[in-house]
């Protein structure tokens, strides 16, 4: 079975954001930049996949700027077999990037996609749902375990309430919670072969896509600031401002 | 002009998430429908009934809607949405599951987690872990959107509206539930709650999160955690707070051992009153507290469980 993996080039989870001044949007400028951490669980289950023998072929694509390459690269890495790299600049909103999946998918026939559950850049959480109902397949969103079988999977779910198992008919989009697995560091070795790993570039129009925006973003704004606090120096100093302030 | 509005419910009870949905939806498209779709779920259709602003509740009791599975959910509300110019879902697993689905089949973009309706087209949402706030605006047509519980009010009680008892759409048959693993607990629920108390990394074991058990007792509070603590497998997954887990608003949120990740502040920073209690003077959690107490937390907290049982808390 081919599995199909999905990243997206983010900005690095440990940088801090800065809002623009003219509220246009978020400081990307000599930004460090990374695998989106759901998507590198993505990278890393689908390669478990292939050394367990139940995949046959992993295949990682990213929609982004040239340099996205570079997030393909780390997914080689790590040990996937070969890239697609869907070439754009502008950003693509998840219904393009489910549309764009879809063109994909259509021609690879992956038996399973994997991918993060969101994006921690616009933290929109759809792209996987989408995915699957373009495609007219079943989804299992948030997963904390897969047990792969031939013609389906059985999946457990972080949900609100707890974890839920469900198990859904191959093929099917599954997205990646955070206690799936523990994604590996690539070696040395594994990322000097990775270089010669083969990249496809495609772009939007090759695949059919329109990916014009479809929202308008009227600006990006710094949230509230929380006023600055005070230190208590006790436990007993501690209850007594709570009960003032009437929370307790 | 209507909103459609999925209920958030167990098949025994109507949560709160929806009543705080159905503000959002009457600030986009009143009236408000409410659709309750699960297995033997009259008692949740009766409750959404009574809801201010709601004008009619629909009732899909069938099999196929028991766990609310996200390809049957699809269908149903595809057979529904045609006369709706707003399709609303609480942000919970289950809406952020299921609303996907049906936007991309009406070909329409989804705006996820609304914070603020700013006018029935235009919304702001949280973006980079909420370190950024976009005011976007949608195209023209049917508005479909998920909704940050914690920044909209409920909805009253006091209001009378019709049930109307729907047929199940086509279930498409792609995938069967298996099983579940749900916390119980006599607390409140970590997204309702009025106080919540977490635990980070510092607590050190699942034997020490009873620390902050014997606390949140004596004040109805409920337990939360940072991922960090989760990860470990101090607590469940359900646990966690933070961009990715859930977010709170409580009155009162009490930080323990939690040192401050921007992932996890995501989750909490709107909590009316934050307390850090921490070892390290130095955590960012203090830059956000309105009280911080520098301290050992395993001194402080049998001295805070004993401040208050002398103070009357039980």
């Amino acid at each position: 079975m081919k599995v199909l993996v999905p990243v997206k080039r983010v900005i690095d989870y440990n940088v801090k954001v800065r809002v623009k001044a003219d509220q246009s949007g978020v400081d990307l400028a000599n930004v460090k930049m990374s695998m989106n951490p759901f998507d590198e669980i993505a990278v890393e289950e689908a390669v478990r996949l292939k050394e367990k023998g139940k995949a046959t072929e992993v295949v990682v694509l990213s929609i982004g700027p040239q340099q996205a390459s570079e997030t393909i690269r780390t997914s080689l890495a790590m040990g996937a077999d070969r890239g697609i790299l869907v070439k754009t600049d502008q950003a693509v909103e998840p219904l393009a990037v489910a549309k764009i999946l879809k063109a994909v998918v259509e021609s690879e026939q992956p038996g399973l996609v994997i991918t993060g559950k969101q994006a921690i850049d616009d933290d929109s959480n759809q792209v996987g749902q989408m995915l699957a109902a373009l495609l007219g397949w079943p989804q299992a969103t948030f997963a904390h375990s897969l047990e792969l079988g031939a013609d389906s999977a059985k999946v457990t779910r972080e949900i609100d309430g707890g974890l839920q198992t469900i198990e859904v008919k191959l093929p099917a989009v599954m997205t990646t919670d955070l206690r799936l697995n523990e994604p590996r560091y690539a070696s040395l070795p594994n990322i000097m072969k990775a270089k010669k790993k083969p990249i496809d570039e495609k772009s939007a129009a090759d695949l059919g896509v329109d990916i014009a925006p479809r929202f308008k973003v009227l600006k990006v704004s710094e949230p509230p600031k929380r006023g600055g606090g005070v230190k208590v120096a006790s436990v007993s100093e501690l209850l007594d401002k709570l009960k003032a302030d009437g929370v307790i | 002009m209507t909103s459609l509005v999925l209920a958030e419910h167990d098949n025994a009870g109507l949560k709160d998430a929806t009543h705080k949905t159905v503000t959002a939806a009457t600030q986009i498209s009143a009236p408000v429908h409410v659709l309750v779709a699960g297995e033997n779920c009259e008692a949740v259709a009766q409750a959404a009934a009574k809801i201010a602003g709601v004008e009619k509740v629909l009732l899909a009791d069938a099999p196929a809607y028991a766990r609310q599975l996200a390809e049957p959910m699809e269908t149903l509300i595809l057979s529904l949405a045609g006369t709706y110019d707003a399709i609303l879902a609480p942000a919970t697993t289950t809406g952020k599951n299921i609303l996907p689905r049906v936007a991309a089949q009406l070909d329409t973009p989804q705006v996820s987690e609304i914070l603020k309706v700013v006018s029935p087209d235009t919304f702001e949402r949280p973006i980079y872990a909420g370190n950024a706030v976009e005011t976007v605006q949608a195209p023209q047509g049917k508005v479909i959107a998920t909704v940050r519980t914690t920044t909209f009010g409920a909805a009253a009680e006091g209001g009378n509206a019709a049930i109307e008892k729907i047929p199940a759409a086509a279930d498409p048959g792609l995938s069967k539930f298996a099983g579940e693993s749900l916390s119980k607990s006599d607390r409140p629920e970590l997204t309702s709650a009025k106080i919540v108390i977490s635990g980070g990394r510092g607590l050190g074991s699942a034997e020490n999160f009873k620390l902050l058990d014997a606390i949140a007792d004596k004040l109805h509070a409920a337990v939360g955690a940072s991922r960090a603590a989760v990860d470990a497998g101090f607590v469940p997954n359900d646990y966690q707070v933070g961009q990715t887990g859930k977010a709170v608003a409580p009155d009162l949120y009490i930080a323990v051992g939690i040192s401050g990740a921007i992932q996890h502040l995501a989750g909490m920073k709107d909590s009316r009153l934050i307390v850090a209690i921490n070892k390290d003077e130095e955590a960012p959690i203090f830059q956000l507290a309105d009280y911080g107490l520098v301290g050992d937390l395993f001194k402080i907290l049998p001295e805070l469980d004993e401040e208050l049982a002398r103070r009357g808390y039980k």
